[in-house]
């Protein structure tokens, strides 16, 4: 009985040191502590595996080359590049038919990127690590990026110089006499067909839809339709003219560029002549330093942000893609910011705050919460559908039935995209407003202000932070969102740029790349799923950043702003 | 119960007599406000019942009393600043230099410019301290430089501010001290030229030399303006104000020659106040 009373003594101390605990808050410290360092986790474990996974695209890998024992025991020599390793369970390989040794429960296999598509049918394979009998980093071994067919890993064997075999032992520093001369070359026939022949098509292309207008024209007088048709026809000629020159220039440089070819052989002995036009870069990872290591890294993390795609998208840069998203973005940013400061201040400070301002302020605070695709399925029946094809009608009748803007393109998306950030910036605006203290609106108003003078010089100038902010979570949404721009005029590769040097320079109704979207045709809609894996991860790590970086530059110009309204606060 | 009633009715008569009195008694400074049985409501509160009061020119004339008692609030009825509150409803008449101001055809902007008002917490506007002087000659239009210029240099110099800033100009008016920036709100409002000055507790929030300038500020000020304060400090309406008038609960409980009220009040209230026996 004693006992028992001493150990119900203790319940009772502990309870009320529990209790104790409980009250001064402690836990919840600990709570709040455990929730921040969740979430800071989650958030650098995301940005970590994206980047690991990314960065790997951009590596120098060293080549394996293997002695591979296949499954019908006959024996082949492989080269590739270690992609991913990982164990599997020995009766799963069994059961796909593959002989395991009896005692082994776990097998190690590597996927191995042995490229040369156009040879062996598929770039990537699968290899045991039983059947693995030899295996080396030959220092000659040669990763050839070419236009097509994705890289060739291999040996070089010959150089072909105009069509002589070389002499020189040193087929390397040849090799790399003769590619610079091509990169010469295939940059002069890039800027003549980028530039000069783009031109000469846009203005062709411009006075076929003059000759349409003339032709759909009733207004017009005979004599007026003949002698504009004829001022067309001459500048026709004068253009093809030019074409004709330009094509000459460029089909020489073509002959050119073919001068060349380089002779290379397989890993499994495979000879083939390459013609240097088709390859674009080449490198020796197994000799490479740690120095050329990274340079290597680094210039072609330079190609993958300033190059266009190839092949489908799964080679090559994005730079398109950043270019769209970007532009995307700040046209946004020019369509939303004044109608949501217009809205907000109306809201706050003309209208008569009653149930139906209130009704408007739960109206505008839902439509934030509308998924965004109901946004995109919008901007494609209103704005492209009821609008474009409006105004097609009214000033584009020349081009129809192709449409002009009937059709997605960066203006729509833009639009639809102010539209659905529109509530965010309607709300920090009138926050932004209602953090101004009324004694700086009486103090303008009471100096002989009207309300709108007040609000426009000094009001408004003192919310523009809270604007700012409104811009800041805008920007945030607006670059992450795919779904509705898919509606709107993202394709997955567009012809040209929509800002480019013909006027009008700045092309609203031109179809764009975005790199949201881009993650997602590389990543499911490829052919080439195993090669594009590291790109899609690459592309997320540069979306991240690109938004990080249009943020930080929203978030400079707040904080010059509130830096200078800073007295306020006091 | 009568008698009660009646007695009030005497009391209230004798209250317009003696306001009576006090306006013919300051016949030498012809009145510049009058007030006519004002009554003010925020919604279906009454915050000032029946206020007749003429207030005379280019003369100090202080409100005190208790908090809460409607001064501030009689004082914001005479540039309408009441008028920014919804629930705000005003009867009676107020007159302006013998202008109805709650007429309908009232350019509100253009009364406001001409009675000029300084707060209890000094309000510079976040520009720099010369374009809070300027702020209001920007918005009557002008932007000749020269008359800004001068202008601002004026009214800097009639609020004692200018050789502590005139170098400095361009620099942010928060950059000044709380009593500086009081003067700056003086300069920013007699730079618009305003017939009147209304001040709220306008040393309220200052140290005490600041305050002190402020007040010998006043004084300097009173013969171009009719300045109309409202302060806690009866110390201060005594040393500044020519006229005073104590309001209770909303209502005028008596108003007259500031030595007068602090030296012979008429009423019991007001010597209770002055004595501080209350408030």
């Amino acid at each position: 009985m004693n006992t028992a009373h001493e150990s119900g003594g203790t319940d009772d101390k502990v309870l009320k040191r529990l209790g104790k605990w409980l009250a001064n808050g402690t836990p919840w410290v600990w709570l709040n502590a455990a929730a921040v360092s969740t979430s800071i986790l989650l958030v650098t474990g995301l940005l970590t595996l994206i980047a690991a996974r990314g960065l790997v695209h951009f590596r120098a890998l060293p080549v394996q080359q293997i002695v591979y024992q296949q499954a019908d025991g006959s024996l082949i020599t492989l080269a590739g590049q270690i992609r991913e390793q990982e164990l599997v369970t020995a009766e799963r390989l069994r059961e796909a038919g593959v002989e395991v040794a009896e005692d082994a429960s776990m097998v190690r296999r590597y996927l191995l990127k042995v490229g040369n598509r156009d040879i062996y049918g598929q770039d990537f394979r699968w290899v045991l690590e039983p059947s693995i009998i030899s295996n080396g980093r030959p220092r000659s071994m040669v990763v050839l990026e070419r236009q097509e067919w994705g890289v060739f890993i291999g040996l070089l064997v010959g150089l072909r110089v105009a069509g002589e075999l070389t002499s020189d032992p040193d087929i390397w520093s040849g090799f790399q006499t003769s590619l610079a001369r091509a990169d010469t070359l295939r940059e002069e026939i890039s800027a003549l067909e980028k530039h000069s022949i783009g031109r000469v098509n846009y203005r062709l292309d411009r006075l076929r839809l003059k000759q349409r207008g003339y032709e759909l024209d009733d207004g017009i007088s005979a004599a007026d339709l003949v002698d504009g048709l004829a001022g067309i026809e001459a500048e026709r000629n004068l253009l093809q003219a030019e074409y004709a020159e330009l094509e000459v220039t460029l089909l020489s440089l073509y002959s050119e560029l073919q001068r060349d070819a380089l002779l290379v052989q397989t890993a499994d002995g495979q000879q083939r002549e390459y013609p240097m036009a088709s390859i674009l870069d080449a490198y020796r990872p197994n000799q490479m330093g740690i120095k050329d290591g990274m340079l290597h890294f680094l210039s072609n993390v330079w190609k993958f942000v300033s190059d266009d795609p190839r092949e489908a998208n799964t080679e090559g840069g994005v730079f398109p893609a950043i270019f769209g998203t970007v532009l995307m973005v700040l046209l946004m940013t020019v369509f939303v910011t004044p109608l949501g400061v217009v809205a907000a201040v109306y809201l706050k400070e003309y209208a008569h705050q009653g149930v139906f301002t209130r009704f408007i302020r739960i109206a505008v605070n839902n439509l934030a919460g509308v998924p965004s695709i109901v946004y995109g399925v919008f901007g494609l029946g209103f704005f492209v559908y009821t609008l474009g094809g409006s105004i097609d009608q009214l000033f584009f009748k020349a081009a129809l039935p192709s449409p002009t803007f009937g059709t997605g393109g960066l203006f729509w998306a833009s639009l639809t995209l102010a539209l659905l950030t529109l509530p965010v910036v309607i709300v920090s605006t009138e926050e932004g407003l209602s953090r101004i203290p009324r004694s700086i609106r009486e103090g303008s108003l009471a100096l002989g202000a009207t309300q709108w003078e007040t609000l426009w010089r000094t009001v408004l100038p003192m919310a523009s932070p809270g604007i700012m902010t409104g811009l800041i979570l805008a920007v945030a949404r607006a670059a992450g969102e795919v779904a509705p721009l898919m509606l709107v005029g993202v394709v997955k590769l567009a012809p040209a740029l929509p800002l480019d040097g013909n006027a009008p320079f700045l092309h609203l109704d031109r179809k764009f790349m975005h790199l949201g979207f881009h993650i997602y045709d590389v990543g499911f809609q490829s052919p080439n799923v195993e090669a594009a894996r590291p790109l899609v991860y690459a592309t997320a790590l540069l979306l991240v950043a690109v938004i990080v970086l249009l943020n930080l530059v929203a978030i400079a110009v707040r904080n010059r702003l509130s830096e200078r309204y800073r007295g306020l606060e006091s | 119960m009568t008698n009660k009633s009646t007695e009030a009715m005497q009391t209230s008569q004798l209250r317009i007599d003696l306001s009576a009195r006090e306006t013919s008694g300051a016949t030498a400074h012809p009145a510049a406000v009058s007030v006519t049985n004002l009554n003010l409501f925020y919604g279906a509160a009454r915050a000032l019942h029946d206020i007749n009061l003429s207030i005379p020119e280019k003369q100090v004339t202080a409100f005190i009393g208790p908090s809460g008692c409607g001064k501030s609030t009689l004082l914001r009825c005479f540039n309408r600043l009441n008028d920014l509150i919804d629930i705000c409803r005003i009867e009676g008449e107020i007159l302006l230099n013998g202008r109805d101001i709650y007429a309908s055809d009232v350019d509100v902007a253009e009364l406001r410019r001409t009675v000029g008002i300084v707060f209890q917490k000094p309000n510079p506007f976040p520009k720099s301290i010369y374009e809070n002087v300027a702020y209001g000659l920007r918005i009557q239009g002008i932007k000749k430089r020269r008359q800004l210029d001068e202008t601002v240099e004026w009214a800097l110099k009639a609020a004692a501010l200018w050789d502590e800033v005139k170098n400095r100009l361009n620099d942010a008016a928060f950059g000044l001290s709380g009593g500086q920036q009081q003067r700056l709100i003086i300069a920013r409002a007699i730079a618009v030229q305003p017939e009147f000055l209304l001040l709220d507790e306008p040393c309220s929030s200052l140290d005490p030399i600041s305050t002190l300038k402020v007040e010998e500020l006043i004084t300097e000020l009173k013969s171009q303006y009719t300045i109309i304060m409202v302060t806690h400090n009866m110390q201060q309406a005594a040393r500044v104000s020519d006229y005073t008038a104590f309001m209770h609960m909303g209502e005028l409980v008596e108003f007259g020659a500031t030595d007068q009220i602090f030296t012979n009040p008429r009423a019991k209230k007001t010597e209770d106040y002055i004595t501080g026996r209350y408030g």
